[in-house]
Protein backbone atom coordinates (compact mmCIF):
# COMPACT_ATOMS: atom_id res chain seq x y z
CA UNK A 1 0.00 0.00 0.00
CA UNK A 2 2.99 2.15 1.26
CA UNK A 3 4.57 1.65 -2.37
CA UNK A 4 1.23 2.12 -3.85
CA UNK A 5 1.00 5.16 -2.65
CA UNK A 6 4.43 6.82 -2.79
CA UNK A 7 4.04 5.47 -6.60
CA UNK A 8 1.19 7.87 -6.84
CA UNK A 9 2.80 10.46 -5.38
CA UNK A 10 5.78 10.62 -7.95
CA UNK A 11 3.30 10.63 -11.06
CA UNK A 12 1.56 13.17 -9.23
CA UNK A 13 4.56 15.10 -8.87
CA UNK A 14 5.86 14.47 -12.49
CA UNK A 15 2.43 15.72 -13.43
CA UNK A 16 2.64 18.37 -11.35
CA UNK A 17 5.96 19.18 -13.02
CA UNK A 18 5.02 18.85 -16.29
CA UNK A 19 2.04 20.99 -15.98
CA UNK A 20 3.80 23.93 -14.39
CA UNK A 21 6.12 23.59 -17.68
CA UNK A 22 3.42 23.37 -19.56
CA UNK A 23 2.11 26.56 -17.36
CA UNK A 24 5.64 28.09 -18.63
CA UNK A 25 5.51 27.31 -21.88
CA UNK A 26 2.04 29.23 -22.20
CA UNK A 27 3.41 31.95 -20.39
CA UNK A 28 6.46 32.18 -22.73
CA UNK A 29 4.29 32.27 -25.80
CA UNK A 30 1.88 34.50 -24.44
CA UNK A 31 5.14 37.02 -24.05
CA UNK A 32 6.43 36.14 -27.55
CA UNK A 33 2.98 37.07 -28.76
CA UNK A 34 2.71 40.21 -26.86
CA UNK A 35 6.35 41.17 -28.30
CA UNK A 36 5.49 40.45 -31.39
CA UNK A 37 1.70 42.17 -31.13
CA UNK A 38 3.83 45.23 -30.15
CA UNK A 39 6.51 44.99 -32.62
CA UNK A 40 3.76 44.65 -35.66
CA UNK A 41 2.26 47.73 -34.21
CA UNK A 42 5.34 49.58 -34.12
CA UNK A 43 5.99 48.65 -37.65
CA UNK A 44 2.77 49.45 -38.60
CA UNK A 45 3.11 52.74 -36.96
CA UNK A 46 6.38 53.42 -38.50
CA UNK A 47 4.96 52.77 -41.99
CA UNK A 48 2.28 55.24 -41.59
CA UNK A 49 4.83 57.96 -40.21
CA UNK A 50 6.93 57.52 -43.25
CA UNK A 51 3.78 57.46 -45.75
CA UNK A 52 2.90 61.02 -43.56
CA UNK A 53 6.78 62.31 -44.12
CA UNK A 54 6.41 61.70 -48.06
CA UNK A 55 2.99 63.86 -48.16
CA UNK A 56 4.29 66.73 -45.84
CA UNK A 57 7.48 66.83 -48.74
CA UNK A 58 5.04 67.27 -51.43
CA UNK A 59 2.61 70.08 -49.46
CA UNK A 60 5.67 71.76 -48.81
CA UNK A 61 7.11 71.22 -52.90
CA UNK A 62 3.97 72.71 -53.62
CA UNK A 63 4.31 75.41 -51.44
CA UNK A 64 7.74 76.72 -52.68
CA UNK A 65 6.54 76.51 -56.35
CA UNK A 66 3.60 78.95 -55.53
CA UNK A 67 6.00 81.12 -53.32
CA UNK A 68 8.14 81.21 -56.22
CA UNK A 69 5.43 82.37 -58.58
CA UNK A 70 4.82 84.82 -56.40
CA UNK A 71 8.40 85.97 -56.51
CA UNK A 72 7.72 86.25 -60.16
CA UNK A 73 4.79 87.92 -60.33
CA UNK A 74 6.14 90.32 -57.49
CA UNK A 75 9.53 90.63 -59.96
CA UNK A 76 7.48 91.39 -62.86
CA UNK A 77 5.51 93.62 -61.17
CA UNK A 78 8.54 95.69 -60.00
CA UNK A 79 10.02 95.52 -63.56
CA UNK A 80 6.33 96.83 -64.91
CA UNK A 81 6.84 99.68 -62.49
CA UNK A 82 10.24 100.28 -62.98
CA UNK A 83 9.60 100.80 -67.28
CA UNK A 84 6.30 102.95 -65.81
CA UNK A 85 8.74 105.15 -63.66
CA UNK A 86 11.50 105.42 -66.61
CA UNK A 87 8.86 106.54 -69.13
CA UNK A 88 7.28 108.99 -66.42
CA UNK A 89 10.75 110.50 -65.67
CA UNK A 90 11.28 110.60 -69.26
CA UNK A 91 7.39 111.94 -69.89
CA UNK A 92 8.31 114.90 -67.11
CA UNK A 93 11.98 116.17 -68.85
CA UNK A 94 9.63 116.41 -71.83
CA UNK A 95 6.89 118.21 -70.23
CA UNK A 96 9.77 120.39 -68.03
CA UNK A 97 11.27 121.45 -71.61
CA UNK A 98 7.88 122.05 -73.15
CA UNK A 99 7.41 124.14 -69.96
CA UNK A 100 10.04 126.10 -70.64
CA UNK A 101 9.77 126.47 -74.79
CA UNK A 102 5.96 127.59 -73.52
CA UNK A 103 7.61 130.16 -71.06
CA UNK A 104 9.85 131.79 -73.47
CA UNK A 105 6.97 131.97 -76.13
CA UNK A 106 4.16 133.26 -73.53
CA UNK A 107 7.24 136.23 -72.51
CA UNK A 108 7.87 137.15 -76.06
CA UNK A 109 4.11 137.61 -77.24
CA UNK A 110 3.41 138.97 -74.00
CA UNK A 111 6.10 141.54 -74.55
CA UNK A 112 5.39 142.20 -78.10
CA UNK A 113 1.99 143.48 -77.57
CA UNK A 114 2.52 145.22 -74.18
CA UNK A 115 3.05 148.43 -75.84
CA UNK A 116 1.86 150.23 -78.73
CA UNK A 117 4.77 152.50 -79.06
CA UNK A 118 6.82 152.21 -82.35
CA UNK A 119 10.22 152.76 -80.90
CA UNK A 120 9.73 149.96 -77.50
CA UNK A 121 8.09 147.71 -79.58
CA UNK A 122 11.52 147.52 -81.88
CA UNK A 123 13.40 147.03 -78.70
CA UNK A 124 11.54 144.32 -77.37
CA UNK A 125 12.31 142.22 -80.76
CA UNK A 126 15.52 142.87 -80.70
CA UNK A 127 15.61 141.71 -76.86
CA UNK A 128 13.92 138.96 -77.80
CA UNK A 129 15.91 137.65 -80.63
CA UNK A 130 19.28 138.53 -78.64
CA UNK A 131 18.11 137.05 -74.96
CA UNK A 132 15.53 133.89 -76.66
CA UNK A 133 17.09 132.83 -79.76
CA UNK A 134 20.86 134.29 -79.30
CA UNK A 135 22.11 136.20 -82.05
CA UNK A 136 24.76 138.33 -81.72
CA UNK A 137 24.39 139.84 -84.95
CA UNK A 138 21.24 140.25 -86.82
CA UNK A 139 18.61 142.91 -88.61
CA UNK A 140 15.23 143.92 -88.93
CA UNK A 141 14.41 145.42 -91.87
CA UNK A 142 10.74 146.53 -92.63
CA UNK A 143 8.96 147.49 -96.31
CA UNK A 144 8.77 150.81 -97.13
CA UNK A 145 5.80 151.05 -98.71
CA UNK A 146 6.49 154.40 -100.89
CA UNK A 147 9.78 153.09 -102.31
CA UNK A 148 8.87 149.49 -101.99
CA UNK A 149 12.27 148.61 -100.21
CA UNK A 150 13.51 147.17 -97.25
CA UNK A 151 15.13 148.79 -95.14
CA UNK A 152 16.71 148.25 -91.83
CA UNK A 153 15.06 150.05 -89.14
CA UNK A 154 17.03 148.23 -86.14
CA UNK A 155 20.46 146.53 -85.98
CA UNK A 156 22.53 144.57 -83.15
CA UNK A 157 26.22 144.05 -83.70
CA UNK A 158 26.01 145.60 -86.98
CA UNK A 159 26.05 149.35 -88.51
CA UNK A 160 22.72 150.04 -89.87
CA UNK A 161 24.49 152.50 -92.60
CA UNK A 162 26.14 149.14 -93.94
CA UNK A 163 23.24 147.34 -94.70
CA UNK A 164 21.89 148.54 -98.03
CA UNK A 165 17.77 148.62 -98.90
CA UNK A 166 16.85 145.24 -100.68
CA UNK A 167 14.35 145.53 -103.52
CA UNK A 168 11.72 142.82 -103.35
CA UNK A 169 12.90 139.58 -105.21
CA UNK A 170 16.48 140.49 -104.88
CA UNK A 171 18.47 138.14 -103.18
CA UNK A 172 17.59 135.84 -100.24
CA UNK A 173 16.16 138.52 -98.68
CA UNK A 174 14.36 140.00 -101.35
CA UNK A 175 12.63 136.85 -101.98
CA UNK A 176 11.59 136.10 -98.47
CA UNK A 177 10.00 139.12 -98.63
CA UNK A 178 8.58 138.31 -101.95
CA UNK A 179 7.90 134.39 -100.90
CA UNK A 180 6.93 134.66 -96.68
CA UNK A 181 9.08 131.74 -96.41
CA UNK A 182 11.10 131.35 -93.81
CA UNK A 183 14.96 130.59 -94.73
CA UNK A 184 17.31 128.39 -92.58
CA UNK A 185 21.17 128.31 -93.90
CA UNK A 186 21.58 124.39 -94.16
CA UNK A 187 24.75 124.89 -91.92
CA UNK A 188 25.39 127.12 -89.71
CA UNK A 189 28.53 126.07 -88.55
CA UNK A 190 30.27 126.95 -91.80
CA UNK A 191 28.12 129.93 -92.59
CA UNK A 192 30.07 132.91 -93.61
CA UNK A 193 28.55 136.35 -93.05
CA UNK A 194 27.16 138.30 -96.01
CA UNK A 195 25.00 140.86 -95.31
CA UNK A 196 22.91 140.17 -98.82
CA UNK A 197 22.48 136.59 -97.69
CA UNK A 198 22.03 135.91 -94.01
CA UNK A 199 21.79 132.31 -92.15
CA UNK A 200 18.83 132.71 -91.30
CA UNK A 201 15.89 134.95 -92.59
CA UNK A 202 11.84 135.41 -91.51
CA UNK A 203 9.55 137.21 -93.13
CA UNK A 204 7.01 139.78 -90.85
CA UNK A 205 4.06 139.42 -91.69
CA UNK A 206 -0.05 139.43 -91.22
CA UNK A 207 -1.85 136.80 -92.96
CA UNK A 208 0.24 137.06 -96.22
CA UNK A 209 1.19 140.66 -95.97
CA UNK A 210 4.88 140.81 -95.31
CA UNK A 211 5.68 143.84 -93.98
CA UNK A 212 9.43 143.02 -93.56
CA UNK A 213 12.38 140.60 -92.46
CA UNK A 214 14.09 139.94 -89.60
CA UNK A 215 17.98 138.77 -91.02
CA UNK A 216 20.29 136.93 -88.26
CA UNK A 217 23.93 136.72 -89.51
CA UNK A 218 25.75 135.68 -86.41
CA UNK A 219 24.70 133.48 -83.20
CA UNK A 220 26.22 134.18 -79.74
CA UNK A 221 29.80 132.39 -79.04
CA UNK A 222 27.76 129.91 -76.83
CA UNK A 223 24.81 129.32 -79.04
CA UNK A 224 26.11 126.38 -81.16
CA UNK A 225 22.71 125.28 -82.92
CA UNK A 226 18.99 126.01 -83.64
CA UNK A 227 17.06 124.45 -80.88
CA UNK A 228 12.99 123.68 -81.47
CA UNK A 229 12.07 126.32 -79.86
CA UNK A 230 14.09 128.80 -81.55
CA UNK A 231 11.43 127.60 -84.80
CA UNK A 232 8.84 128.00 -82.86
CA UNK A 233 10.18 131.61 -81.94
CA UNK A 234 10.74 132.84 -85.00
CA UNK A 235 7.30 131.05 -86.48
CA UNK A 236 5.85 133.72 -83.27
CA UNK A 237 7.99 136.62 -84.34
CA UNK A 238 6.78 136.26 -87.63
CA UNK A 239 3.04 136.66 -87.07
CA UNK A 240 3.23 138.70 -83.53
CA UNK A 241 5.95 140.67 -84.26
CA UNK A 242 4.65 142.05 -87.51
CA UNK A 243 0.86 142.91 -85.72
CA UNK A 244 2.56 144.62 -83.26
CA UNK A 245 5.18 146.36 -85.42
CA UNK A 246 1.69 147.02 -87.63
CA UNK A 247 -0.56 148.18 -84.76
CA UNK A 248 2.33 150.39 -83.26
CA UNK A 249 2.86 152.13 -86.19
CA UNK A 250 -1.37 152.81 -86.92
CA UNK A 251 -1.80 153.72 -83.11
CA UNK A 252 1.21 156.54 -83.63
CA UNK A 253 0.21 157.68 -87.28
CA UNK A 254 -3.36 158.39 -85.75
CA UNK A 255 -1.78 159.99 -82.52
CA UNK A 256 -0.18 161.96 -84.76
CA UNK A 257 -3.57 162.83 -86.63
CA UNK A 258 -4.89 163.59 -83.38
CA UNK A 259 -2.47 166.25 -82.52
CA UNK A 260 -2.72 167.97 -85.84
CA UNK A 261 -6.96 167.91 -85.57
CA UNK A 262 -5.92 169.09 -81.63
CA UNK A 263 -4.03 171.87 -83.41
CA UNK A 264 -6.36 173.04 -85.69
CA UNK A 265 -9.55 172.84 -83.11
CA UNK A 266 -7.11 174.88 -80.64
CA UNK A 267 -6.43 177.46 -83.38
CA UNK A 268 -9.71 177.29 -84.50
CA UNK A 269 -11.56 178.05 -80.66
CA UNK A 270 -9.22 180.73 -79.86
CA UNK B 1 6.82 137.12 -44.88
CA UNK B 2 8.53 135.60 -47.93
CA UNK B 3 10.25 132.51 -47.15
CA UNK B 4 13.30 133.84 -49.87
CA UNK B 5 13.77 137.50 -51.15
CA UNK B 6 15.16 137.55 -54.87
CA UNK B 7 16.46 140.68 -56.67
CA UNK B 8 16.67 140.51 -60.63
CA UNK B 9 19.20 143.59 -61.69
CA UNK B 10 18.06 143.77 -65.61
CA UNK B 11 17.95 145.94 -68.08
CA UNK B 12 15.31 144.27 -70.02
CA UNK B 13 12.28 143.71 -68.87
CA UNK B 14 11.44 140.52 -71.27
CA UNK B 15 14.62 138.77 -69.48
CA UNK B 16 13.15 140.06 -66.09
CA UNK B 17 9.99 138.72 -66.75
CA UNK B 18 11.54 135.25 -67.75
CA UNK B 19 13.51 134.97 -65.09
CA UNK B 20 11.04 136.14 -62.64
CA UNK B 21 8.54 133.91 -64.03
CA UNK B 22 11.20 130.93 -63.64
CA UNK B 23 11.54 131.68 -60.08
CA UNK B 24 7.90 131.75 -59.26
CA UNK B 25 8.12 128.35 -59.26
CA UNK B 26 9.91 128.37 -56.14
CA UNK B 27 7.55 128.13 -53.09
CA UNK B 28 7.38 131.38 -50.79
CA UNK B 29 9.01 133.32 -52.83
CA UNK B 30 9.32 137.24 -53.29
CA UNK B 31 10.88 139.11 -56.38
CA UNK B 32 12.35 142.41 -56.75
CA UNK B 33 13.39 143.98 -59.46
CA UNK B 34 15.77 146.34 -60.76
CA UNK B 35 16.78 148.26 -64.11
CA UNK B 36 20.42 148.80 -63.97
CA UNK B 37 23.56 148.42 -61.10
CA UNK B 38 22.14 151.51 -59.27
CA UNK B 39 18.80 150.90 -58.64
CA UNK B 40 20.06 147.29 -57.39
CA UNK B 41 22.39 148.41 -55.12
CA UNK B 42 19.57 151.00 -53.73
CA UNK B 43 17.63 147.80 -53.20
CA UNK B 44 20.20 145.65 -51.66
CA UNK B 45 20.33 148.21 -49.65
CA UNK B 46 17.39 148.55 -48.47
CA UNK B 47 16.35 144.90 -47.19
CA UNK B 48 17.54 141.73 -46.98
CA UNK B 49 18.37 139.39 -50.04
CA UNK B 50 18.44 135.47 -50.09
CA UNK B 51 19.74 135.73 -54.00
CA UNK B 52 20.74 138.07 -56.25
CA UNK B 53 20.02 137.35 -60.22
CA UNK B 54 22.38 140.21 -62.53
CA UNK B 55 23.13 141.32 -66.01
CA UNK B 56 26.42 142.75 -67.12
CA UNK B 57 25.79 144.68 -69.63
CA UNK B 58 23.25 147.51 -67.99
CA UNK B 59 23.21 150.87 -68.67
CA UNK B 60 24.33 153.67 -65.57
CA UNK B 61 26.42 150.76 -63.79
CA UNK B 62 27.42 147.00 -65.14
CA UNK B 63 26.77 144.16 -63.33
CA UNK B 64 30.33 143.63 -62.60
CA UNK B 65 30.97 146.84 -60.51
CA UNK B 66 27.02 145.91 -58.82
CA UNK B 67 29.07 142.45 -57.48
CA UNK B 68 32.29 144.05 -56.50
CA UNK B 69 30.07 147.25 -54.56
CA UNK B 70 27.68 144.50 -53.03
CA UNK B 71 30.57 141.56 -51.76
CA UNK B 72 32.89 144.82 -50.19
CA UNK B 73 29.96 145.38 -47.96
CA UNK B 74 30.09 142.77 -44.82
CA UNK B 75 26.59 142.36 -44.32
CA UNK B 76 26.16 141.31 -47.92
CA UNK B 77 29.03 138.95 -48.17
CA UNK B 78 26.99 135.99 -47.91
CA UNK B 79 24.13 136.80 -50.88
CA UNK B 80 24.91 134.41 -53.19
CA UNK B 81 25.21 136.54 -56.66
CA UNK B 82 24.50 134.94 -60.08
CA UNK B 83 25.26 136.73 -63.51
CA UNK B 84 23.04 136.52 -66.52
CA UNK B 85 24.67 137.47 -69.71
CA UNK B 86 25.15 137.31 -73.14
CA UNK B 87 29.06 137.16 -72.72
CA UNK B 88 29.63 133.24 -73.62
CA UNK B 89 34.19 133.78 -73.44
CA UNK B 90 35.54 132.19 -70.75
CA UNK B 91 37.48 135.14 -69.47
CA UNK B 92 34.37 136.85 -68.71
CA UNK B 93 33.11 133.94 -66.86
CA UNK B 94 36.19 133.73 -64.81
CA UNK B 95 36.18 137.70 -64.50
CA UNK B 96 32.88 137.47 -62.93
CA UNK B 97 33.60 134.55 -60.22
CA UNK B 98 36.86 136.55 -59.29
CA UNK B 99 34.66 139.33 -58.53
CA UNK B 100 32.50 137.59 -55.96
CA UNK B 101 29.41 135.45 -58.15
CA UNK B 102 28.45 132.59 -57.73
CA UNK B 103 27.13 131.60 -60.79
CA UNK B 104 27.03 132.12 -64.01
CA UNK B 105 24.38 131.77 -66.87
CA UNK B 106 24.96 132.68 -70.59
CA UNK B 107 22.14 133.52 -72.86
CA UNK B 108 19.76 132.48 -74.25
CA UNK B 109 18.73 131.21 -70.99
CA UNK B 110 16.07 128.34 -70.45
CA UNK B 111 13.75 129.11 -66.96
CA UNK B 112 14.56 125.73 -65.99
CA UNK B 113 18.32 126.41 -65.40
CA UNK B 114 17.64 129.43 -64.05
CA UNK B 115 15.46 127.45 -60.99
CA UNK B 116 18.39 124.85 -61.14
CA UNK B 117 20.87 127.30 -59.82
CA UNK B 118 18.83 128.76 -57.41
CA UNK B 119 17.90 126.24 -55.76
CA UNK B 120 21.33 124.86 -55.81
CA UNK B 121 22.51 127.99 -54.13
CA UNK B 122 19.57 128.23 -51.78
CA UNK B 123 19.51 125.00 -50.72
CA UNK B 124 15.98 123.99 -51.59
CA UNK B 125 15.82 120.21 -52.24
Amino acid sequence: MIEEESGYRGKAEEFLQAFKKGAEFTHDLLRENERLRYRVLELENSMSGSSGGAGADQALITRIKELEQEKQDILDRIRKVEDENEDFANRYIEIEAENNNLANLYIASYQLHSTLDFKEVLQIIMEIVINLIGAEEFSLMLLDEKTGDLRAVACEGLEREDIPPIKLGSGLIGQTLQSGESYFAEDIETYKRDLLSPMVCVPLKIKDHVIGVLAIYKLLIQKEKFAQVDYELFTLLAGHAATAIFGARLYSDSERRLSTIQGFIDLLTK
Amino acid sequence: MADFNILIVEDSPTMRQLISFALKRIRGVRIVEAGDGVDGLKKVSAEKFDMIFTDINMPVMDGLKLISLVREDATHKGIPIVVITTEGAQEDRQRALALGADDYITKPIQPNRILEVAKQLLKIV
